[in-house]
């Protein structure tokens, strides 16, 4: 025996030229797996990392224990949201491209991570997103008008233009302030989470970053302290394939992330992050459990990231154009949408003028928006607030620096 | 000689020494496959393979820590941290570990470390994509810290660190990457070629560390300054027709005190500029050392250009980031004494 000539370096399993098969994935079928009770020992649930809880079969129908059986009313109100989405998402593009906001992420394919599991949670439940949530917003009823302002950075941004877009903060919504660097969201949600159980209070506290991120410390810190200190979190990897051009292979040497729960004693559930019911049903059931005391989960949320990285990145330099469409867990929309339409709840015509008003309702929030100033031409915050909020209050050397910018 | 940004005189530094010593390779994250994402090493994974020029998994303070480990095993990485924003994460290894190698094994280990990584801001980045950390490293003993400001000087710099047996932060301006900029956004971005010192030798070549450069010469103050601020300032002198001397630090660990004593003492007057922010800034370490040298030449307090003691923000980034305005109003300022 001896060993290869030289180092190990894995690679992503298609790149641009090649044509993509996911044939070789291990895809359980929807209703595989049965649902536990929220007491469960994490002991005897393992097969759930490794697995894939999915509800939605591929005639659309929902199946199995995990099936949250939602009212259709539901269902619409979580269409709606990811139409809303994804209909905003593709303006704020437009709009990047014209120069109205100096950057922009999209969520498209991952519609359903955010507000499948948003609407599972309570109001008074905590947010600690990564920059591709911001359909919690939407599950939240934020004003559309307030989201815009903070994307086109203008005077009525609520975190006075201090921030790239996308990087939102939401107090009344319990949406905590999105961080650029990865991952230091996921212990302050450990943290956050210890404070409600200190303090005898039965919300929760959520977070989520991507399989690139669960490579920083910050992913080991919090998965262990929620372990140690049965944190009452829900604490979500979303396995999009992608961080930049970085493919999972490189985050994870083998098997999935899901697993590493098992070494923490966390109930550890691998879920189809493209299917709507089923990131619903896990997310109730995990916060179910936390809520009674029993501690953490950990999720991994297994999906694929449908668009570039950010406005920064062109993903045709490091894999195939059409990944996208030869990934088997299909569009997380229509797999909602078929379903509805499957329970006679819903038609393609209703998609179509659903899609029209809020298509219209966009562009009304946006122009809106427009009327507290632009990135280009301001206004923005003013300039005094350039030394606010450094400290509660500004100390005599930002005064003294304030005078001297002459404001 | 060809015309190169300063991506392009990274990228051939790393062409070059890749070529010569087979024991340097470069990883970080994106810089593999993709190239970078700023394209600092576009082709080079093509060129000298996989094991040679790799991605890494999302982990700052794992890519530093590794980097440590394959110096002490005889290779000299050249690690790259995406945005020195990012940089943090391996703070405790860059600080406590790799700075402190050769020292703590009295002499016995030490790991031939480049750590690369962008900095500055006029990139509309807020304060996550524009912080100049550079202070936080020079007061670490153990460290080198370089920023240079064209690419003639980046190539030779980069050659240069990436030989050095001592570990060293590689700061590049990100807003000088496609060309010198001079503080004023609204004027049409200038490329390299404007610029003589966007000529470059292809081949290999070196920049010693601890040389600063007159990037413009003059009698009545000095200014010291590095990375973008090196052409605000020196626009600044022109615009204004101050008869400023321009010093380029290149090198803040080490430093040519020299360099900046013989021009003090010649004009009598310095100002500092530089975009951290001032409380503890390197500005604060370059007052200190010129007020100790120079004291019976001064005629004048020192005047420091600085950002302020804030995050770097988004929407007010031209409040922030130091003008020529700001600038030449403190060499007005040393000139009525």
């Amino acid at each position: 025996m001896s060993r290869k000539k030289t180092l190990h370096v894995p690679d992503a399993p298609f790149r641009p030229g090649d044509k993509p098969d996911f044939k070789n994935l291990d895809l359980p079928k929807a209703g595989e797996f049965e649902k536990p009770d929220v007491s469960v020992d994490p002991s005897e649930i393992q097969n759930l990392a490794f697995g894939l809880v999915r509800v939605l079969d591929d005639k659309h129908k929902a199946v199995g224990s995990w099936n949250p059986k939602l009212k259709p009313s539901v269902l619409k109100e979580g269409l709606r949201h990811m139409t809303l989405l994804r209909i905003f998402d593709d303006r704020m593009l437009t709009m990047q491209r014209q120069g109205k906001l100096s950057f922009y992420m999209k969520s498209l394919g991952e519609e359903a991570v955010a507000i499948a599991q948003g609407m599972a949670l309570r109001p008074d439940d905590i947010l600690f997103p990564s920059y591709r949530q911001p359909g919690l917003q939407f599950v939240r009823g934020r004003n559309l008008v307030d989201m815009i302002c903070h994307c086109i950075t203008n005077s009525k941004d609520n975190v006075k233009g201090r921030q790239m877009p996308v990087h939102y903060s939401w107090k009344e919504g319990n949406l905590v302030s999105i961080s650029s660097p990865v991952g230091t969201q996921f212990p302050q949600a450990v943290g956050c989470a210890m404070a409600s159980a200190y303090k005898g209070e039965d919300n929760v506290s959520i977070s989520w970053l991507g399989d690139g991120t669960a490579a920083e410390g910050d992913f080991h810190y919090a998965i262990n302290f929620a372990s140690v200190f049965k944190a009452p979190v829900i604490l979500n990897v979303v396995n999009n394939q992608w961080a930049i051009s970085t493919h999972k292979n490189f985050s994870a040497g083998g098997s999935t992330f899901a697993a590493r729960g098992i070494a923490y004693d966390l109930p550890s559930i691998r879920v189809d992050g493209n299917d709507f019911l089923a990131l619903y049903s896990v997310t109730n059931w995990a916060a179910e459990r936390a809520r009674k005391g029993e501690g953490a989960t950990f999720i991994e949320v297994f999906t694929y990231r449908a668009e570039a990285h950010s406005t920064s990145d062109d993903p045709t330099r490091y894999r195939p154009k059409d990944e996208w469409k030869a990934w088997p867990l299909g569009d997380p929309l229509e797999r909602l949408k078929k379903h509805l339409i499957d329970l006679g709840e819903w038609s393609n015509a209703d998609q179509k003028k659903l899609e029209k008003e809020l298509d219209e309702l966009v562009i009304k929030s946006y122009k809106e928006a427009e009327k507290y100033g632009t990135l280009n031409d301001g206004p923005w915050a003013s300039e005094e607030t350039l030394f606010e909020d450094v400290y509660k209050k500004p100390p005599r050397h930002l005064r003294k620096q304030r005078q001297e910018l002459g404001i | 000689m060809a015309q190169m940004n300063i991506i392009q005189s990274v990228n051939s530094a790393l062409d070059i020494i890749l070529d010569k010593d087979p024991n340097v390779c470069i990883f970080g994250e994106d810089v593999g496959y993709f190239g970078g994402v700023f394209r600092c090493t576009d082709g080079l994974q093509a060129k000298y393979g996989k094991h040679r020029v790799f991605d890494s998994p999302l982990s700052e303070g794992g890519i530093v820590s590794t980097a440590i480990g394959m110096g002490i095993n005889g290779l000299r990485p050249v690690a790259e941290i995406q945005f020195s924003d990012y940089i943090f994460p391996a703070f405790d290894q860059l600080t406590n570990e790799l700075a402190k190698l050769r020292y703590r094994s009295g002499g016995e280990y030490w790991a031939p470390v480049t750590v690369r990584t962008p900095c500055g801001g006029g990139i509309r980045g807020g304060h996550y994509h524009s912080q100049s950390p550079e202070a936080y490293f020079t007061q670490t003993p153990g460290l080198k810290v370089v920023m240079p400001s064209n690419p003639y000087d980046t190539k030779g710099l980069l050659i240069t660190s990436i030989e050095d047996d001592d570990p060293v932060i590689f700061f590049e301006p990100k807003r000088l990457y496609n060309g010198p900029f001079d503080g004023d956004h609204k004027k049409a971005a200038l490329k390299w070629d404007t610029h003589p010192k966007g000529e470059v030798p292809e081949d290999y070549y070196s920049i010693p560390l601890g040389q600063a450069a007159i990037e413009r010469e003059g009698s009545k103050v000095t200014v010291l300054t590095y990375g973008t601020m090196v052409h605000v300032a020196r626009e600044a002198a022109e615009s204004s027709g101050i008869d400023a001397e321009v010093i380029d630090l290149r090198s803040l660990v080490p430093l040519d005190i020299d360099t900046i004593e013989s021009s003090v003492k010649k004009t009598g007057r310095c100002v500092i500029v530089h975009e951290a922010p001032r409380t503890s800034g390197f500005g604060g370490e370059l007052s200190a050392q010129v007020q100790e040298l120079c004291f019976y030449h001064l005629e004048a307090p020192i005047v420091r250009v600085t950002g302020w003691d804030t995050p770097f923000p988004h929407s007010l980034e031209w409040h922030y980031f130091p003008s020529q305005e700001r600038v030449i109003e403190a060499m007005k300022k040393v000139m009525e004494h």
